[in-house]
């Protein structure tokens, strides 16, 4: 299943935020959003998973969803996002309840999200005996326990400390290894950007335009090599030098504001 | 390689040293178990011993073992259980019916555009109007009977709960709501399972603020128009200057409110041991 997003234009009353911006998202395919501090990522993320109605353009699907998906397109928040009054288990087991699984089905999905995310242990727990790191796993988990075609990801790292974005990092390079699962990762770090994505859509500055897609030149599994660190580090440069004028433009608009 | 100088504790400089001064103290009031029930427990001796001493008149402070003595004999010859049965009675009714209209329009205006836009114009220009200002009015509409003082101790309480539910409503954090949108949750589930726990709290908070209310209205009510109950009490006890007694109601209604606000404390123990 793909997403498109086409010629999507978006306004909060005056303020023009994004501008006639098209890409598509393949089956499988991570594609990863850059751009300065206000360009509009997170709205743009927001239509594309339907949570926000554009003022033109839109968001469209083409193909259909993998076999057993409940949830094409499946959120990964940057807050987490977690019921505090809900265990672990029953954080995850949430968005299946209105499923029409049985309670057996619920009960193996679950099971398996927690597993696959190294929370088996934890799922009587309370989010607030989590550290951060281990409540975005819940947050992944749940995610992953409606099957998505397409992972929606704002910043989930970004709330997150160094160590943790790191393990956090490692464990969705591993979940998205086998290309059966798709992703929009809307980040402000071109460090994740390089090392997740597949293509690169860099913003502009507000209103956010389709400033530039960047294929990477390797596969995800080659960039832990490294022969290829220095490339990896090339790209990353080359998308700063892309953003970088508009990030201090961007910076001082905020602070004038 | 990684340099690992040795560590000291300090270096070998011969010049004096002297502690960093602490500045992080206070702003952190502590509260003491049994501190407040010492402080209850000394206030009452020094009242019982200025009665004895005869340095106060009974007839204005009578002693707390007067009082003591009141409440028994008021227990043993069933006035109490009728007084306090009339007062529950209405109490009871009144919350019951104030907190479920209080809920429902709460939850109607934290919801809805339209209950929005039209109840809190109302709730705005109808809450701050004492409710027993009401009770006359009311006898009138609903007669002499028990109906007013149920509908002013109804009318108190559902304000209060309306305002504190569809504040508690409105503080649901939003993401919590568009998390359970992004995976299709049904409108009435997102209701159930995200707003009315999330809005908990403030509801539970609500409720501390009713029960004070229908018991300070219970007591007005009673003392314009009841026969019996606790206020109607207090009120004839005064008026044949019978303080020990008057003061044996006072207590009688501090300790409904003290049990009152431990039952909402144990409530709120067990729906919100989340937080």
């Amino acid at each position: 299943m793909d997403l498109i997003a086409d010629h999507i234009s978006h306004c909060f009353g005056a303020l023009e935020v994004l501008d006639d911006v098209s890409f598509t998202v393949r089956a499988g395919e991570v594609v990863a959003i850059v751009g300065p501090s206000g360009c509009g990522k997170s709205t743009l993320l927001s239509i594309l998973g339907g949570l926000l109605q554009s003022s033109a353009g839109q968001a469209e699907l083409r193909g259909a969803p993998p076999a057993g998906s409940l949830n094409p397109l499946t959120f990964v928040f940057q807050d987490f996002a977690l019921l505090p009054w809900s265990t672990v288990e029953a954080n995850v087991e949430f968005p299946l309840l209105h499923t029409p699984l049985s309670a057996a089905e619920c009960r193996a999905q679950v099971d398996d999200a927690l597993r696959r995310t190294g929370l088996t242990d934890f799922r009587a727990t309370y989010p607030k005996q989590l550290s951060g790191g281990m409540r975005q796993r819940v947050g992944i988990a749940r995610a992953l326990a409606v099957r998505p075609a397409i992972l929606l990801m704002d910043e989930p790292l970004s709330a997150l400390d160094s160590q943790t974005r790191e393990l956090l990092m490692e464990d969705f390079i591993r979940l998205l290894a086998d290309g059966a699962m798709g992703a929009v990762y809307v980040t402000h770090n071109l460090e994740e950007a390089v090392r997740l994505a597949d293509r690169i859509v860099v913003l502009s500055r507000r209103p956010g335009r389709v400033r530039e897609v960047v294929t990477m030149p390797m596969t995800r599994s080659e960039r832990g090599s490294a022969e290829w660190r220095g490339k990896l580090l090339a790209v990353q440069n080359d998308l700063w030098s892309l953003i970088r004028n508009e990030a201090i433009d961007a910076e001082r608009e905020v602070q004038d504001a | 390689m990684l340099d690992r100088a040795p560590q000291r504790a300090k270096d070998d400089v011969s010049a004096e040293t002297r502690p960093v001064a602490f500045r992080g103290a206070g702003f952190v009031p502590g509260a003491s178990r049994f501190g407040g029930w010492i402080a209850l427990a000394v206030v009452i001796a020094l009242w019982q011993l200025a009665g004895t001493a005869r340095l106060v008149n009974p007839l204005f402070l009578p002693t707390p073992l007067a009082i003591c003595r009141a409440i028994y004999q008021l227990a043993m010859s069933g006035a109490l259980w009728q007084h306090l049965g009339y007062s529950l009675m209405r109490i009871g009714i009144g919350w019951l019916l104030g907190t479920a209209f209080g809920i429902a329009v709460g939850f109607a205006i934290g919801l809805s555009t339209l209950a929005r836009s039209v109840g809190i114009t109302f709730i705005s220009a109808l809450f701050p109007i004492p409710k027993i200002a009401l009770l006359p009015l009311l006898i009138l509409w609903l007669g002499i009977g028990e109906e007013p003082k149920i509908a002013t101790i109804a009318l108190g309480v559902f304000f209060s709960t309306a305002i504190s539910v569809y504040s508690g409503v409105d503080a649901v954090p939003r993401n919590l709501i568009r998390m359970a949108q992004s995976f299709n949750v049904p409108f009435a589930a997102i209701v159930r399972r995200v707003i009315w726990p999330g809005a908990l709290p403030s509801i539970l908070a609500g409720f501390r603020i009713t029960a004070s209310v229908a018991l300070l209205l219970v007591v007005s009510a009673e003392m314009i128009g009841a026969e019996y109950g606790i206020g109607a009490f207090v009120l004839q006890a005064g008026n044949l200057m019978q303080t020990d007694q008057l003061l044996a109601g006072v207590v009688i209604l501090s300790l409904f409110g003290l049990a009152i606000g431990k039952l909402i404390g144990l409530l709120e123990t067990r729906l919100l041991h989340w937080r």
